[in-house]
């Protein structure tokens, strides 16, 4: 039986990702690892006693105890402005998990993947690209990754790493970059049968972003034949 | 014991002796839903009252806007420890709707559009301490905070001010509502910090 | 774009304090509705006051759960079974 307790995690390092988001590396000791696809919840408590907590994903396979999450500053947020803006390494914080056992890919797992990211929907996806390159699984994933403009990308430098077997496609919804053809716009349909797997293939879906977005990929991905037990999705706040 | 984080204050500031034990102040005017928001256009709005002798009393947003209205200044204090001061509201209030009704009943069941209810002893309604509003600080209320039209109960914390109201049931047994079954406590008076069942 | 409502896999740590398995990606069935689906896509209101867990069919309240000092409060009346994974 395993019993969900509060850690202490201790932050070690700060990645700067976006002009609002940043990834933070914390110590947590015994941390038992986790899946790619899993979230934590964060606690943070005032020296009053006031607490406040909150949900973010993994970015990545745990490396021993140190656990990675990237997270993107609500402007009316209480737990990620402090996450984003104040927290310094050596800080504490109290961290839960890991915890979901749905929104997960397994580096046994046979299937092609097609992951479908929505702005920091991308966190739980990274997890799930990383994981697979660890593995060295083979399995052919294709990301499709829907953002702002190009200063909204996390992990860009990786991303634009060779990595055999993930093929990117990046829509921009307000402006792309010069040399893109694709106009800036909402996912449609021929994004997702362009950059995704056909249904045929019976490809693993992953969709993760804001509501809006996840039920208009998710609607997106049904109306292109994935049948619906293969298309899992993660919505936040 | 919980760990300290390091400069994390949230969003409060706690204040004098009109915050109740535990909570703390905000100025912005937190949403708390659990249920998606229902929409009611105002020609479709009712609001009733049924007593325990089957009597249904009812009013029509015209009719209900027609009545005699207040403009209560109050204190909100929501059980998830934030409290708003000085909060302006339009409204009627409870003891106008109650004029005409004729009950011997202690208990009083409120219930709103998109199925949520909430509990009350009756006499918690009367006497200036209730208000059905349509406004708040100066503006239609917005469906997220309730509106066409919500209950306000300032003396008892805010789930107790049920949003989209649509009606108010007389017992003549305590019927617990929404979170009174889920372990809040059945008063919840933010004085005697009465949060959950057995506080 | 506010969201008003998550989804079934917020309640993974939540109910992770209360079962020893994950409940998220165990399949329900609506006692209102009768569709049956991972616990993960349910529609989730809350977390405050509390966590409230509605059908995708049909809107109607699937599970509830408070967390006090020292007690949860957990409602599953909207659930007519729940069909759980296990390792034999």
């Amino acid at each position: 039986m395993r019993r969900l307790v509060w850690r202490a995690a201790e932050l070690a390092e700060i990645v700067t990702e976006t002009a609002t988001a940043r990834t933070l590396r914390f110590r947590v000791p015994e941390w038992p690892g986790h899946l790619a696809g899993q979230h934590v919840d964060v606690r943070l408590t005032a020296e009053d006693g006031y607490t406040a907590q909150r949900s973010y994903s993994l970015a990545g396979p745990a490396d021993g105890d140190l656990v990675d999450l990237t997270v993107e500053t609500a402007p009316d947020g209480e737990v990620s402005p402090y996450l984003t803006e104040v927290i310094e390494v050596g800080d504490q914080v109290e961290l839960r998990g890991p915890v979901g056992g749905w929104f997960v890919w397994r580096p046994e797992s046979k299937a092609p993947v097609v992951l479908v990211a929505g702005g920091s929907g991308i966190v739980p996806l990274m997890a799930m690209i990383r994981a697979r390159r660890q593995a060295g699984s083979r399995v052919p994933f294709r990301l499709l990754y829907s953002l702002r403009d190009p200063d909204r990308r996390y992990y860009a430098e990786e991303l634009r790493r060779p990595d055999p077997g993930l093929d990117i496609s990046y829509l921009y919804t307000r402006s792309a970059p010069s040399g893109v053809s694709r106009p800036a716009g909402r996912i449609m349909l021929d994004d997702l049968a362009e950059g995704g797997w056909p249904a045929t293939f019976e490809p693993d879906c992953y969709v993760c972003g804001p509501t809006g977005f996840v039920e208009a990929a998710a609607d997106l991905l049904l109306a292109l034949g994935h049948a619906p037990e293969r298309i899992r999705t993660e919505r936040f706040g | 014991m919980n760990i300290i984080s390091r400069g994390f204050r949230g969003r409060h500031r706690p204040d004098g002796d009109r915050v109740p034990p535990g909570q703390y102040l905000v100025d912005d005017f937190p949403v708390l839903s659990a249920g998606p928001t229902p929409r009611v256009p105002p020609d479709r709005w009712e609001f009733a009252i049924d007593t325990e002798a089957e009597q249904t009393h009812r009013w029509s947003w015209q009719e209900f806007m027609a009545l005699p209205s207040e403009t209560p200044t109050v204190d909100i204090h929501c059980v998830t420890k934030w409290t708003k001061l000085d909060t302006t509201w339009e409204g009627v209030s409870l003891d106008v709707l109650f004029e005409d009704v004729e009950t011997a009943a202690e208990y009083a069941l409120i219930y709103s559009y998109g199925g949520y209810t909430t509990n009350l002893p009756l006499e918690d309604l009367l006497d200036g301490k209730a208000w059905i509003v349509h406004r708040f600080d100066g503006e239609e209320l917005e469906p997220r905070h309730g509106g066409p039209a919500r209950l306000i109960v300032p003396h008892l914390y805010f789930w107790k001010s049920a949003k989209w109201v649509r009606g108010i049931r007389l017992l003549n047994e305590d019927w617990p509502g929404f979170w009174e079954t889920a372990g809040y406590h059945n008063y919840g008076d933010p004085w005697r910090e009465q949060r959950y069942e057995g506080d | 774009m506010t969201a008003e409502h998550l989804d079934g896999n917020a309640l993974a740590g939540p109910l992770g304090e209360i079962f020893a398995v994950d409940v998220t990606a165990a399949t329900g069935r609506c006692a209102s509705c009768g569709l049956a689906g991972p616990v993960a896509s349910l529609r989730v209101y809350g977390p405050d006051p509390g966590l409230v867990a509605r059908c995708p069919g049909c809107e109607e309240v699937i599970l509830r759960l408070v967390r006090g000092p020292g007690t949860a409060w957990l409602d599953l009346r909207g659930t007519v079974s729940l069909r759980v994974n296990l390792p034999d």
